[in-house]
């Protein structure tokens, strides 16, 4: 049997998270097909098609689903779900939205973020912050599963799926009033190989400069902990951690954070942990593999001038 | 209006859990308990909607062993009027909990039903939205804002790539982010008050809902232990090992 992946995008360009997700469909084995529900999507349905190990791509492209609202892609979802025993979408705030719905009309469990694909009914998911892993096998007739990007590589993007379209127009009642999304042109906190993020050490928003200037140099993304996002030195989309965005780059540069639990669920896979806090009990040592106990405002400008 | 807030008892957000050495699950015996820290950040926000008028009576509901009264009665003490207890000592997957909360909502009529956007021990982030789909409401998950105007509800959602904000026909569904408020203290007054506040106790079979297994859980293990790094004693020695020995910049 096939399985359906439900593709990220912004109707222009598909996410990286999508590529990810088909890696773990390929995992699972069997015919991957890829959902583009969205509207005047043509360029993200291409991007769709050259993805490696994708077979087919199902284009439901109407203004009822231009803004992807949970409320009724997940209907969608459900209509063309007879033909697959698997359906996948990244654990994104995309696919956390829409994918549970269409668990609870499948009448069928969702598995959450899941990080290894063992057979085709069971897979490897963090509970609490990370701190446990559990291994699930699924008594269900079909798998619906929310999969974590930062576990799995990207498939190429060497492909030719053959494209499909749909006619199938759903409506919701709900509207999409607005949308304010973060302008950068620093590398997206999900594909970045380094990360360069920031705590309540960092005392201001201003204070980010010095680590903006440190990710310009070292070409990488900027992060931050829940309390440099509440106390509103940046924006809530930099938030790493168990509720924000969890990453695993080559190299995750921790200033002025002190690891708690919730902020090392969402970076402690990283390949190379840089912690820098005057702190020397601060528990982010713990998970780094390189430490320094230092003031950020001197170590930081140091560093970047040797960079 | 009616609020409805299902909530949960989960092991306190400061104390972190460990695997059984059998690897059947983590060990959660004398731990601290708590009320999920996004249901506390849900009660809030139904509170206040009572508080400024906008909201009748606020319900909360919980799933699970006798023991998640004593989140009902936290709830309570922060300002829900009455609390329901749907009691079962089995470990329900969030479908099965969705499906014991549509039972609920058929009998309560709420208008708005609030949620934590996440459990913070399973980390699930899937039970407002399965009912939602049980009940075909509108949904806004992730919520940093909530405005409700008659018969409609306009939510700012945090996202992935910043803030989208939506609009609704109620009822819907709303599951709530951490910046949505900041829960107050319970009062002690007000904790000896929620003593006499309503709780009924309603049996999973009382319900009638048929309910089944989804998954079996085959093992759960500890997370592999990153090796212990060292302490570097300058900037320029951090930078000769980034270059050198992890060859990362
Ligand atoms: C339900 C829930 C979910 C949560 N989710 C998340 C999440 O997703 N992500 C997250 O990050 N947190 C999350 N948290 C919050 C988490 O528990 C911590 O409160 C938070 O991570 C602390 O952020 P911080 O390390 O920046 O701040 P603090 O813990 O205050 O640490 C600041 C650090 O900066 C150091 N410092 C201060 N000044 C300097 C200086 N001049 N030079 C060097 N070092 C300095 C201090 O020594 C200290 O270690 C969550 C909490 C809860 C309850």
């Amino acid at each position: 049997m096939a399985i359906l992946v439900l593709a990220e995008h912004d109707n222009v360009s598909l996410k990286t998270d999508t590529a990810k997700v088909v890696s773990a469909a390929t995992a699972i084995g069997g015919d991957v097909h890829v959902l583009v529900a969205g509207h005047d999507c043509a360029a993200a349905v291409t991007a769709a098609q050259s993805l490696a190990g994708v077979s087919k791509v199902l284009v439901a492209d109407s203004a009822e689903y231009s803004a992807q609202l949970a409320e009724n892609v997940s209907k969608l979802v459900v209509e063309l779900a007879a033909d697959y025993e698997h359906v996948l979408a990244a654990a994104t705030s995309v696919g956390k939205d829409t994918l549970p719905r269409v668990a609870a009309l499948l009448d069928v469990s969702q598995i959450s973020e899941v990080i290894e694909v063992l057979s085709s009914d069971t897979f490897v998911r963090p509970i609490y912050a990370g701190n446990a892993l559990a291994t699930v096998q699924s008594l269900d007739a079909k798998k619906v599963m929310t999969v974590r990007s930062s576990a799995f590589d990207a498939a190429a993007s060497t492909g030719s799926a053959e494209a499909v379209n749909l006619t199938l127009s759903i409506a919701a009642r709900t509207d999409f009033v607005s949308q304010a999304l973060t302008e950068s042109a620093r590398p997206e906190l999900g594909n970045a190989g380094i990360i360069v993020s920031g705590g309540r050490g960092m005392g201001s928003g201003e204070n980010f400069a010095i680590l903006e200037q440190l990710a310009d140099k070292l070409g990488a993304a900027v992060g931050a902990s829940r309390a440099a996002v509440d106390a509103g030195f940046v924006p809530n989309d930099l938030q790493v951690g168990q509720t924000g965005k969890i990453v695993a780059p080559d190299l995750y540069i921790a200033v002025g954070i002190s690891g708690a639990i919730q902020h090392l669920a969402g970076m402690k896979d990283s390949k190379v942990i840089v912690a820098i806090n005057k702190d020397p009990e601060a528990p982010i040592f713990q998970v780094a593999d390189y430490g320094l106990v230092a003031d950020l405002f001197e170590a930081v400008p140091a560093l970047n001038g040797l960079v | 209006m009616k609020v409805l807030v299902p909530v949960k008892r989960v092991v306190d957000a400061n104390v972190k859990v460990r695997v059984k050495a059998d690897n059947t699950n983590v060990d959660t015996t004398n731990l601290k308990m708590a009320l999920n820290p996004f249901c506390e950040i849900a009660v809030e926000e139904a509170v206040r909607l009572k508080e400024a008028g906008i909201a009748a009576e606020v319900v909360v509901v919980s799933v699970g062993a006798k023991a998640v009264q004593e989140q009902l009665r936290t709830a309570m003490a922060l300002g829900a009027d009455r609390a329901i207890h749907i009691e079962t000592d089995e470990d329900l997957v969030p479908l099965s909990i969705a499906k014991l909360l549509k039972a609920v909502q058929e009998k309560e009529q709420a208008q708005l039903i609030l949620f934590g956007k996440q459990s913070i021990d399973g980390d699930n982030n899937q039970t407002g939205q399965m009912l939602a789909a049980l009940t075909d409401m509108p949904q806004a998950t992730f919520a940093s804002e909530v405005k409700l105007d008659g018969d409609k509800a306009t939510v700012t959602r945090e996202i992935d790539g910043g803030l989208q904000t939506l609009s609704m026909p109620l009822p819907a569904i709303v599951t709530v982010d951490l910046r949505l408020n900041e829960p107050r203290y319970a009062s002690l007054p007000n904790i000896m008050k929620a003593k006499r506040k309503p709780l009924e106790t309603i049996a999973v079979a009382d319900l009638g809902v048929s309910l089944k297994a989804h998954q079996t859980v085959l093992k759960v293990t500890p997370p592999v232990d990153r090796k212990a790094g060292i302490l570097v004693s300058s900037v320029e020695e951090l930078v000769e090992k980034l270059k050198n020995e992890a060859k990362v910049i």
